[in-house]
Order: structure tokens, then C-alpha cells, then sequence
């Protein structure tokens, strides 16, 4: 076994255990029952996506919207991943099982990125309106799910650290919210004046370039760009390698 | 024997047959278990303080000791959960140090309060252990080990539904489901009804025959009845490392004798008692009973009666030392 994978050893048994967890209790399912409604809500809205004013057959309504939707629901998929583990002692059992920190750290990634793609891919039926209505762009259809999922992984990833930090899922919830917020609200057109004004221009526009929102539209527009990829790619890991080392810590307590 | 009957567990006495030494009955086993100058700190306090320790095939290590003492420590620290501060541990040969991952397959531990995923059934939960433990033969191993731990009234329960007798059991079926050399048991019948606790006793006393077993306990009674080693922790060292019979032996109190006089004074008996050169104390306790302590602890019933004479007795009892009471003059000579 080459050392990398051995160092995600047993893996594949987290991932398939949280998985199946979503759909173990009614969570996974109210999730996604509000994650549609949300995200038909916000789509066809005359005051957020007006899909029904515009008359164009595109999802841009739909699209624009669920990084918005995401800062309070990934939370919450995340927010049991650890600290129910912690409070119950099961952390114990885990990781004195054949499964690295490393693995079971993945695996539970996986599980609740695996679940969040489940949800988005169930906005299926807005797809095919659009396709029935009209000719739509389908490179640009394409690159917005995968954007979707993209910014989906890194707020993920910042739950994930968050509820390897707190064993309680409340406070675990809230802070991933938190931080889920302040760093989509990097990328609104207020903070980058605001910054631009007080610490001028360059800062501005390293502010902006570390902007969700602006790497997202940027991907839905069906640019596949390198470094708004690398962008979400980057951040996932370095908020995955974050926590990995936060639970390294906290595992004991 | 059925199919079903785990065929997985053939190959240990296939290989012992095929090997070029024949396994002596009374030979001590390998050493499966090697623990050197251990030692873990929580920030000032130190919970486990250079203890070192061999415990061998067939043996059942009960590690006793009051709360606090260090036996949890102890016990994360050999199955990997925490790093040691300073010394070394190796199970089965392996140093847990180098590859946790090695010495997690060799090992099978219930974690103190059996901690399982109670919205689980108790077949989902096993099937998950097996995974993450990579069994080849699955679904055998699940029903060996159902059927070793009496769960298969249970198969289909969530796990939180159970009670405390059937977690502790689905913690120790977790715990066995590849057959380990090593077992690791964290206060394995702790919290149990008495049947609860002789049902998980018994469990216990029939899996000690092959492997190692490592539990930790402050029920005294347990030790004598499953361990045939008894290591007593206190503040992180080890004060007695023995044989529940030679602790029960060194007892104060062991071979006691009690009677009741029932014709003449029991205070002159007492007082003759006292006299006799093997005898460290003769009293006359409050319910009007004389207790004659010997100084060496060996049974001195015969001396006994010759010295009683002319008086009548009853009700003359050997009692036998309580462990109880050894443990609180060990432990209580540390806190001192």
C-alpha cells in the first residue's frame, strides 16, 4: 500500500456508514425537502430570481442563489459529522479501529459532499423546464453544478472544522454559520468598496480574488476557469487539513 | 457442526498442529502484550507514571484501582487513542508507536461505557466493525459473534433502544468480531444489574482461554472471579502486581476465626487467646462474637480450639481475606 492511501486507511467504511446515515433518520430527508422549497422559493421570486419576469432559459435564478442557501444548510449537514462522535465516545471506538484520523476524516467529507450533491442534482425538474421552454446553454448548465458543488465542498469543509472543534452540534452549527457568512460576505459589492477605500486598491483586489461569490459567478457563466477552480480546490483542502489538525487535538478531550 | 459454524475459526488450531514445536500445557505463553516505563501527563497531573508490564497469552490482567488511578490512561495508550508522554508499548510484537494501524487489527477494546452508534441496529452497527476491520468472511464473523454475545434476539434493535446489559454485550461482540489475540476491556460490567454483570462475567471467563485480556474494574469480587492476574493502580503506579488468590491471602483478616462462646466468658477466652504466640489479636466484637486474628495468616482453627479448653463454642467460621480491605490499605498508604 502506497503511503498516501494508507494514510486515508478505512475510508471507504466511513463514508458509506455516514452516507446511509442521512437517510437513517428523518434529517436527510427534511433537508432536502428544504432545500428544494428554499431554492424553488428563491428562483421563481419576483424580489430574488424572477425566472418567471425574465423569460430567458437559463438558471442563473436558480444558481445565484444557492451559496446563499448553502451558508445555513451545509452547516447543518456538517455540524453532527464530529461532535456527535465526540460526545458519545464513539470517537474512541473509531479511531481505534484499522481507520486513520486522516480516513475517517475523508470519509465523513464524502459522505455529507455525496449527500449535498444528492440534494442539487434533485433540482432536476427546473432543468427540465428550461429545456422544454427553451434552448438553454448547456456548457453553462454544466459548469454551474459543478460550481455548485464546488462551493458546496469548502463550506463543507468549514462545518467539518467547525464541529470537530465543539461537541456541541449547536454551537458547532452556529459558528460554521458564521464563518460560512463572513466568507461569502467577502464578495459583495459593500465590503470591496469598503476595503477599497480605506486600504486602496491593491488590497481590494486581493480581497476580491479570495471572493466565493466572485469565483462562482465566475464559474457559472460557463467559464471553467483554472484559477477559480483552484480556488475552491485550495480552500476545501486547506479547511479539510484544518480540521484534521483541530481534531487531532480535540479528539481526547 | 453446521456450515454456518464460523469455519474462519479452524486455522489457529490447524497452525498449532502444524507447527514444529508442540505447545506445552504449562509452558506461559508469548508475550502478547510488552508495556516499558510508560508514562502520560494532563498538563501537571500525571495520570500514569512509569508503570511497565508483560501480560501473556492466556492471561486475564485485571488492573485495579480507585478512580483516578490511571487504568483508562493506561488502556487508551495501548490501543493507540493516545500517545504516550514517554515509554513504549508493543502488542503482539508491533510498537503501537510505529503502526497504530498493525496493532488496531490485533487488538479488539471496549472503550469505557461501551460507546456504540445508538441509531444503529445492532446487525448495521457489527456489519460497520467488520468493514472497517476489512473481514473477508463478513457475514460469518457477524454471526459467530452474535451468537458468542447472545445478541441474536437483538439483531434487528437500534442500538439506543437496548438496554445497558445488551449495549455492553454489543460492545464486547464489537470488540471480538475478528477474533483477537488482545482484548482490551475498559470497566467491562460497570453500571450492570447483578445478572447483567455474572451474564458479561461469564462472557468474559470463556473468551480467556487463547488470547490476552486486559480489564480494568474496581469491583474486587470481578478480579477474583475472571483474572488470574490482579495489577492495582494508584496516581499512575503500580503497587501490587500478583494473583487474586495471593492478594486474598495477604489480606488483613485472611484466616480469621470467628465463634460464638456459648458456656463460660468469652472475654477470659479472648484474654487465653491473646497470650498464644501465633496470635496477633483476640477481641471480642459488639455482637458478642470472639475474632482471633492470626499474626501469619496461615489457618490456625486447630490451635484455636485447643485454647478455648473447657469452654463451649458455636458458630466457628475461617474467614477468608477481603480483597476490599487489602485494596484500601494499599491505596490508602499512597494517598497518605
Amino acid at each position: 500500500m502506497s503511503g498516501l492511501a494508507r494514510r486515508f486507511t478505512g475510508f471507504r467504511a466511513v463514508l458509506r456508514r455516514e452516507f446511509h446515515g442521512y437517510f437513517a433518520s428523518p434529517l436527510g430527508y427534511i433537508f432536502i425537502v428544504i432545500f428544494l422549497i428554499a431554492s424553488g422559493y428563491l428562483m421563481v421570486s419576483r424580489d430574488f430570481g424572477r425566472f418567471l419576469e425574465l423569460r430567458e432559459a437559463n438558471l442563473d435564478a436558480l444558481f445565484s442563489y444557492l451559496p446563499w442557501i448553502f451558508v445555513v444548510l451545509v452547516p447543518a449537514v456538517a455540524m453532527r459529522l464530529w461532535a456527535e462522535e465526540r460526545r458519545s465516545g464513539t470517537v474512541e471506538l473509531l479511531l481505534t479501529l484499522p481507520i486513520t484520523l486522516e480516513g475517517s476524516y475523508l470519509g465523513k467529507f464524502l459522505a455529507g459532499w455525496a449527500f449535498l450533491a444528492v440534494s442539487v442534482f434533485l433540482t432536476w425538474p427546473a432543468v427540465f423546464q428550461v429545456a422544454r421552454l427553451g434552448d438553454p446553454d448547456w456548457g453553462a448548465i454544466f459548469a454551474s453544478y459543478v460550481a455548485t458543488l464546488l462551493a458546496a465542498a469548502v463550506l463543507l469543509a468549514i462545518g467539518l472544522l467547525f464541529s470537530a472543534l465543539s461537541k456541541n452540534q449547536v454551537v458547532a452549527f452556529i459558528l460554521a454559520v458564521a464563518a460560512s457568512v463572513g466568507f461569502l460576505l467577502i464578495g459583495v459589492p459593500q465590503t470591496q468598496e469598503f476595503v477599497g477605500k480605506w486600504f486602496g486598491g491593491y488590497v481590494e483586489r486581493v480581497v476580491s480574488s479570495l471572493s466565493l461569490l466572485d469565483h462562482f459567478e465566475a464559474l457559472t457563466r460557463g467559464l471553467l476557469q483554472l484559477n477559480s477552480l483552484l480556488f475552491f480546490v485550495l480552500f476545501t483542502v486547506g479547511w479539510l487539513v484544518c480540521g484534521m489538525l483541530v481534531l487531532g487535538q480535540t479528539k481526547t478531550n | 457442526m453446521t456450515e454456518t459454524d464460523h469455519p474462519d475459526s479452524v486455522p489457529p488450531a490447524a497452525a498449532a498442529e502444524t507447527g514444529t514445536v508442540p505447545p506445552e500445557a504449562d509452558a506461559p505463553g508469548e508475550v502478547l502484550i510488552s508495556v516499558a516505563d510508560l508514562t502520560k501527563h494532563y498538563g501537571a497531573i500525571r495520570a500514569v507514571d512509569g508503570i511497565s508490564f508483560e501480560v501473556r497469552r492466556g492471561d486475564v490482567l485485571g488492573f485495579l484501582g480507585p478512580n483516578g488511578a490511571g487504568k483508562t490512561t493506561a488502556m487508551k495508550m495501548i490501543t493507540g487513542f493516545l500517545e504516550p508522554d514517554r515509554g513504549s508499548i508493543a502488542v503482539a510484537g508491533i510498537d503501537v508507536a510505529a503502526d497504530r494501524l498493525a496493532v488496531s487489527r490485533r487488538i479488539g477494546y471496549l472503550p469505557e461505557d461501551a460507546p456504540a452508534y445508538g441509531e444503529m441496529t445492532v446487525e448495521a452497527f457489527l456489519r460497520f466493525i467488520a468493514e472497517a476491520r476489512e473481514l473477508e468472511a463478513e457475514e460469518q464473523a457477524i454471526e459467530a459473534v452474535l451468537e458468542t454475545a447472545h445478541l441474536r434476539s437483538v439483531r434487528g434493535q437500534t442500538i439506543e433502544t437496548l438496554s445497558k446489559g445488551y449495549k455492553r454485550r454489543v460492545g464486547l461482540a464489537q470488540a471480538l468480531i475478528h477474533d483477537p489475540d488482545v482484548l482490551i476491556l475498559d470497566e467491562p460490567t460497570d453500571g450492570l444489574d447483578p445478572n447483567q454483570k455474572a451474564v458479561v462475567q461469564d462472557l468474559i471467563s470463556s473468551l480467556s482461554s487463547d488470547r490476552c485480556i486486559v480489564l480494568s474494574t474496581h469491583i474486587l469480587d470481578e478480579a477474583e472471579r475472571v483474572c488470574n492476574r490482579a495489577v492495582i493502580l494508584s496516581e499512575g503506579r503500580i503497587l501490587v502486581d500478583s494473583t487474586p488468590e495471593d492478594l486474598v491471602s495477604q489480606a488483613p483478616g485472611h484466616n480469621a476465626v470467628r465463634f460464638r462462646v456459648t458456656e463460660g466468658d468469652a472475654e477470659e477466652v479472648a484474654a487465653r487467646l491473646a497470650e498464644a504466640e501465633w496470635c496477633a489479636s483476640a477481641r471480642v466484637l459488639p455482637g458478642g462474637e470472639v475474632e482471633v486474628e492470626p499474626r501469619d495468616g496461615e489457618n490456625r482453627l486447630n490451635d484455636v480450639l485447643a485454647a478455648v479448653g473447657e469452654h463451649r463454642v458455636a458458630d466457628v467460621r475461617v474467614r477468608e481475606g477481603r480483597l476490599d480491605e487489602l485494596f484500601r490499605d494499599v491505596t490508602r498508604g499512597v494517598a497518605a
